[in-house]
């Protein structure tokens, strides 16, 4: 019995639910002290003195390191998607080296304590003294410097898209539709705090750390501190929650090792709920145009999408926002490209959904508009602009795309809704419903995938490999695949994950974990019952003796041929007839190659119903329909869960989460949860979510494609074109706050 | 000559004994008055199943019971909860077996990343008991102030509706 593709329950749910689990900060090592980073007060400009003589004198204080105490980093970090498998450092700056300020927050000294209290309040003595100069923050204060970036990711993406000639395509079409959009920073605020336990033995660094790549962490580590990688060893037992945050290496896990360096003792690091905002990314302000063509009968004969966004001194970092716009309709036409403004912020970086949440809000609600303008049910507009193939003109891996949209449109009883907008009432309320399509990149810049299987005398087994467990379900979904691949019970099978000595797997981000760490089990799996078959058929002792091994499954330890009816060995009386205590495999998984011949998108659709009180500009979500084609389904629970969280991302982009710089200096507004708005259980309606089945050759040998984001992205478009519909206003700008909202309009929507 | 440097810093007092009684056990803790009921389960008992997600009292993943009530352990001063009866997560399981509130939030996957998960029970059991569980409105209303930011309330409300059912309570 084959046990991928059922919802089994999470593995490391009753340790989750005893508080038993253990995340990062709870590893307390014998002689622990704890850290308290000092940020700097002020956006730009230098440090020109640290008083530290307060702090040190304060009572439990260790050290105050300043960065004259502070040890160069043996490379200069270059910023490098974690998912390319390398050294992944979030931003090409590392802190405390030299007395320049470029963003607020940024580290300046560091308070080592024997408690927490002592640190914290230590902190609060140092005495930074600057010289400051104007800063730029925000889009507004740097518009006139803007310029077109030429390569993002790290250099791994280009900058512009373009195929066709859009002003010819333009000039051609019936119809256009023009918009802006301005969109606030988010910040992932995951509810576990950055963590870090950083402990030297003999020259060796462990570091106990909430991470979304336990490997990348490990390879930055090594190379800001000049060691071998083989001498930091990273482990990261549950991690709560990440959502892009914890997808690269950022300044404080390295200066937690030097501060541990420098005092000679474990040293302990949470981060303050405040530190969160200046410490680790955020997604960067935006703002997004598009232009699209299109003839009368509703298809595209251009499209135009700009992003205009700010980024740090040091990297040319923008979401990329244009991998969807550029993919999701036929259209011969096409320019997608990316303008950044350097300011005083740390270099930004993914947020969930990383670039297409908010590139394709963009395009979702400029094609509702167009839908409007045609007289058009929006549904029949993405259908009729629907294609079959990547502009390249390869196949979609799989498609989905248009059962997604029908069997949403089915489930969430779309066909009975009123045309026009501002037609449906209940009470002070208006009602409105609103689609969007949605799809998600595939991207396959990772080096190859490993996993380890190993089966004891017993007939227990355990694979592993060195991913890491931050709600996504990969403890449950592998401890399936592995089972199914191994051909033993599901109880049988223990997977093993979170440390750095385990064999390679890349960074869990951009929806990549699931295909990259179950193809790698299902590599090991296979590989080890391919090995114990091959023993069994040679083996004289075994009734499948001479069997060929094509001819042998492999099911609850017990191995059958089809060859052979009744004959049965097992993997307990094979081990034990041949004198083994264990047999073990490696199995390795390597991606399709960056030029592989198909499109790589995963697809879906989006639908929601809201109620809006136009006098007070309230939006309430009444219901949010989800229908989403992600390849095979490992475990459906563990998807439609992910898949539900996501949308609800969604409905917070649309409504609550947003940031701003205060230009005056250049400090966040919002650094705390009371005032960045996430969603409470009370924002939250019923979330339906449907998967539709695609088989996928390409992506991995089970087909899977992940859900991490897809269930995100186009939720917010679906609310906005809601939103639309139940008031007539269309509302350009993010989250769509009250103020923009309500009836007496704000100059400039609509 | 030497001069002395002022003294430029103010401690507070020093670490004293504090008796607290965690879980049915008393026991005694080192702590400055400064430290929050939080840290003290956390970092001096080892009871890490308490989270602490803002530290600031807007999240709710530091949710104990003191006295029988829901309290916000990081806003609650650990030297203030001495004398009191505190329970924590580690203190809801009867031995091996799982409150019904824990089995209900396995069966409806009410977690992802886990890490509200302990507050969010510690909640959801005195939500019954208050008698704030009767609708899913007040169930969404009771429980806001739990923030869970990979979503999963419409699972939490379905684990707290079945606990309810089988209990009888919550209206």
């Amino acid at each position: 019995m084959t046990v991928v593709g059922t919802p089994v329950r999470r593995v490391d749910g009753p340790a989750k639910v005893s508080g038993a689990a253990r995340y990062s900060a709870e590893i307390t090592l014998p002689g622990t002290a704890h850290l308290a980073v000092v940020g700097a007060t002020i956006a730009g400009g230098r440090v020109v003195a640290v008083d530290t003589a307060a702090a040190r004198a304060a009572a439990g204080v260790v050290a105050v390191l300043t960065r004259e105490d502070l040890p160069k980093v043996a490379a200069e970090p270059h910023l490098l998607p974690s998912l390319a498998g390398g050294p992944a450092p979030g931003q090409s700056f590392f802190p405390m080296q030299d007395d320049v300020v470029h963003h607020a927050g940024q580290p300046v000294a560091l308070v080592v304590a024997e408690e927490h209290e002592q640190a914290q309040y230590a902190a609060t003595l140092v005495r930074v003294s600057y010289e400051a100069v104007p800063s730029v923050t925000t889009i507004d204060q740097g518009r006139d410097r803007a310029y077109e970036a030429e390569r993002l990711f790290g250099g791994l993406l280009p900058g512009r898209s373009e195929r066709g000639d859009v002003e010819a395509g333009l000039a051609r079409a019936d119809l256009r539709v023009e918009a802006a959009y301005r969109m606030a920073a988010n910040h992932h605020n995951p509810l576990e705090a950055p963590s870090t336990v950083a402990v030297w033995t003999d020259g060796k660094l462990t570091v106990y750390e909430s991470t979304q790549g336990v490997r990348a962490t490990q390879q930055t580590v090594a190379q800001l501190l000049g060691l071998p990688v083989s001498h930091v060893r990273v482990v990261t037992g549950f991690v709560g929650g990440g959502f892009g945050s914890k997808a690269m290496v950022w300044p404080d896990v390295t200066l937690t090792a030097m501060a541990a360096r420098h005092v000679g003792r474990p040293v302990k690091l949470m981060l303050p709920r405040p530190r969160m905002f200046t410490s680790n990314g955020h997604r960067e302000e935006q703002e997004q145009r598009i232009t699209l063509g299109a003839t009368r009968d509703g298809r595209l004969t251009a499209i135009r999408h700009e992003k205009l966004s700010v980024t740090s001194p040091f990297d040319d970092w923008a979401e990329p926002a244009t991998g969807v716009s550029s993919q999701l309709y036929a259209c011969e036409n096409y320019l997608g490209r990316h303008r950044l403004i350097r300011g005083n912020t740390m270099t930004p970086t993914f947020t969930r959904g990383p670039g297409e949440a908010l590139g394709v809000f963009t395009l979702e609600t400029a094609m509702d508009e167009l839908a409007y303008r045609l007289s058009m049910d929006p549904l029949e507009l993405r259908l009729r602009n629907h294609t079959p193939v990547d502009p390249a003109g390869h196949p979609w891996s799989s498609d989905g795309l248009v059962e997604c949209l029908r069997l949403g449109a089915e489930r969430f009883g779309w066909a009975d809704r009123p045309p026009g907008p501002r037609a449906t009432r209940d009470g002070d309320w208006l009602i409105g419903t609103g689609l969007a399509a949605t799809a998600y990149p595939v991207a396959f810049f990772m080096p190859p995938q490993r996993a380890r299987a190993r089966i004891f005398a017993d007939g227990s087994a355990v694979v592993q490999t060195s991913t890491q467990e931050f709600g996504t379900g990969v403890l449950t979904m592998a401890t399936q695949v592995g089972a199914d691949a191994l051909g033993v019970a599901l109880a049988e099978l223990t997977f093993q994950a979170g440390d750095s000595d385990l064999p390679n797997s890349t960074a869990a981000v951009g929806s990549a974990g699931a295909g990259m760490v179950s193809s790698a089990v299902h590599a090991a799996g296979t590989a080890l019952r391919e090995q114990l078959v091959a023993l069994a058929v040679g083996d004289r002792g075994s009734p499948l003796h001479g069997a060929g091994p094509e001819s042998v499954t492999v099911t609850d330890g017990r191995l059958t041929s089809s060859g052979r009816p009744g004959a049965v060995d097992t993997y307990r009386e094979l081990l034990a007839r041949n004198h083994l205590s264990d047999a073990e495999a490696t199995g390795e998984w390597r991606p399709p190659p960056l030029d592989t011949p198909h499109g790589l998108l995963t697809f879906g659709a989006q639908f929601a119903e809201v109620a809006v009180d136009p006098e007070f500009g309230l939006v309430r979500v009444r219901r949010l329909h989800g229908a989403f084609a992600p390849g095979r389904v490992l475990n459906p629970m563990l998807a439609r869960s992910q898949l539900m969280g996501g949308m609800l991302w969604g409905m917070s982009q649309a409504l609550l989460e947003g940031n701003h710089m205060d230009p005056r200096y250049g400090r966040w507004a919002a650094t705390n949860l009371a005032e960045y708005l996430v969603p409470v259980n009370a924002d939250a309606p019923v979330v339906v979510v449907d998967l539709v089945d695609v088989r996928d050759d390409v992506v991995g040998p089970l087909g899977a494609k992940g859900v991490g984001e897809i269930g995100q992205v186009g939720a917010a478009a679906a609310i906005a074109n809601a939103v639309f519909h139940a008031t007539g206003r269309r509302i350009r700008t993010l989250p769509m706050a009250p103020e923009l909202v309500m009836d007496p309009a704000g100059p400039g929507e609509r | 000559m030497t001069v002395a440097e002022p003294q430029l810093t103010v401690d507070g007092p020093a670490a004293a004994a504090v008796p607290l009684q965690v879980n049915g056990r008393r026991c005694v803790v080192e702590l400055e008055p400064r430290v929050s009921l939080l840290d003290a389960v956390r970092e001096h008992l080892d009871l890490t199943g308490t989270k602490k997600g803002c530290d600031q009292g807007t999240c709710g993943a530091c949710t104990v019971w003191v006295d029988g009530r829901r309290v916000l352990a990081c806003l609650t001063l650990a030297v203030a909860a001495s004398g009191r009866e505190i329970v924590t997560i580690e203190g809801l399981a009867d031995g091996d077996e799982l409150h019904p509130m824990q089995r209900a939030f396995l069966e409806h996957d009410a977690f992802q990343c886990g890490y509200c998960t302990p507050g969010q029970i510690m909640s959801a059991v005195k939500l019954i008991e208050e008698g704030n569980a009767g609708s899913d409105e007040d169930i969404a209303e009771f429980m806001s102030g739990n923030i869970c930011r990979c979503a999963a309330y419409p699972n939490i409300r379905a684990a707290i509706r079945q606990v309810r059912d089988r209990s009888g309570g919550g209206a």
